[in-house]
């Protein structure tokens, strides 16, 4: 009997495990809603973001910016790593911590001393396990992504580039491709490449009066231009991990069914031959009595 | 009646407003200026300061913490990294914003990058309040 009483446990085991999953594939799907809804409300002023630098950056010799300075050669460079805060997300953290292996590999074997930084605690947790030193991180942020913690990682970056530590500042983040697919991206956040300043300049919006001139609103807003690719990169880093995480938990809940039915199946076996077993018994032993 | 202009407040956490209206007055770096519709395009860095509009007797105010303003002949696009309506301010919060940038700013006073910023962030807590007192008798 013990048996079967140890089935009904693992049974009622399981079915808590389900009830928390499919709490948290809830949770995951309001969340990723939100961040949806403020990646949405973004758009606007990325977009208009855009077409004034383009208009603006069209007429202006790109020197004249540092940002926009190429270096002569790269000997340091900042690698700024997105990561999630919590885990339960399938394979999401892992896929940006490897990228982020890689591209340090790569830029150890082409001479280049890498600085990192990370946002979001699993980045920060597997670096420091694995004992790379880590500049500077910033976690437990991104359950809020709002423009303000934008700013705030983009001034790590844009902070090391304007002091001198670093030639170069690259950005690792996951886009958000679609509902199940979430690509690890390595950009190059500083220098701005005057190609990506520069983008679609045959909009021809040029023909504005511009005050106070040119270089000098493009010294405003470069600096924000990283605000803006920042903010987005967090935005899709945060969307990519609500639908991973709610990807993971519907998946657990699918295997907390298949599991249960498992083992009903078995308890209700299990319980079939106990009673056949007790049957045999009782029949036995009246048998046993008639004869005697 | 004049022909009115749209006005639209752009931040990155949402369209603040889109509105047409008769007159769209920015504090600019280099000073305020106004817009009625017919405007030559324009394009102008903003400071941190008020951005009022009237529409017929009404007049509203908005703090706009710097950006940018793209005027063209119909509309006026304010791009802001941060901007409130003066109906939206919270008071209390700015006057603690304030506090707090004064007792940044006294601590800073010897590093140059800290003290800017704490330079701003008070600028920005004392037009809220200013912006939310205009704002009161006509909302």
């Amino acid at each position: 009997m013990a048996a079967l009483r140890d089935i009904k446990n693992k049974i009622a085991a399981v079915k808590k495990t389900r009830q928390i999953t499919r709490a948290m594939n809830m949770v995951a799907a309001a969340k990723l809603r939100g961040v949806q809804e403020k990646a949405e409300r973004f758009k606007p002023y990325a977009a208009k973001f855009a077409e004034v630098l383009r208009s603006v950056s069209a007429g202006v010799d790109p020197e004249i910016h540092p940002l926009l300075a190429q270096p002569e050669s790269v000997e340091k460079v900042a690698l700024i790593l997105l990561t999630a805060d919590r885990g339960l997300c399938g394979s999401f953290n892992m896929n940006l911590i490897t990228k982020a292996e890689r591209f340090i590999k790569e830029q150890t074997q082409a001479g280049r001393q890498v600085l990192l930084y990370t946002v979001g605690r699993k980045g920060r947790d597997y670096f420091r396990r694995r004992k790379v030193e880590i500049t500077q991180d910033l976690s437990g942020v991104m359950n809020v992504v709002d423009f303000d913690l934008a700013v705030q990682v983009a001034r790590l970056g844009l902070n090391a580039f304007l002091g001198g530590e670093v030639q170069e500042v690259h950005l690792i983040y996951s886009r958000f491709a679609s509902m199940v697919s979430f690509v690890p991206t390595a950009e190059k956040m500083l220098p701005i490449s005057p190609e990506a300043a520069a983008e679609g300049e045959a909009g021809g919006g040029s023909e504005y009066l511009i005050e106070p001139s040119a270089e000098e609103i493009l010294v405003d807003l470069l600096p924000r231009y990283i605000n803006v690719r920042v903010y987005n990169a967090l935005l899709q880093t945060a969307t990519s991990e609500q639908a991973a995480r709610m990807a993971a938990m519907d998946n657990a809940t699918k295997n907390c069914k298949e599991m249960i039915n498992n083992l009903t199946l078995l308890y209700n076996k299990a319980r079939q031959s106990a009673i056949t077993a007790e049957l045999m018994d009782i029949v036995g032993g009246a048998e046993a009595l008639k004869q005697g | 009646m004049a022909n009115k202009i749209k006005l639209e407040v752009v931040t990155p956490d949402k369209l603040l407003l889109s509105k047409d209206v008769e007159v769209v007055v920015c504090t600019g770096v280099d000073g305020e200026f106004g817009v009625l519709a017919g405007h030559v395009p324009f394009l102008s860095a903003l400071a941190i300061g008020e951005l009022r509009f009237r529409d017929g007797n009404v007049t509203d105010y908005a703090a706009v913490a710097g950006g940018f303003a793209e005027v063209t002949g119909e509309k006026v696009t304010v791009l802001a990294e941060a901007a409130e309506l003066a109906r939206e301010i919270d008071v209390d919060r700015a006057k603690r914003a304030r506090e707090r940038a004064e007792q940044r700013l006294a601590k800073a006073a010897t590093e140059q990058l800290e003290y800017s910023r704490a330079e701003a962030a008070l600028q920005r807590a004392m037009l809220r309040m200013r912006v939310a007192e205009k704002g009161r008798p006509s909302a």
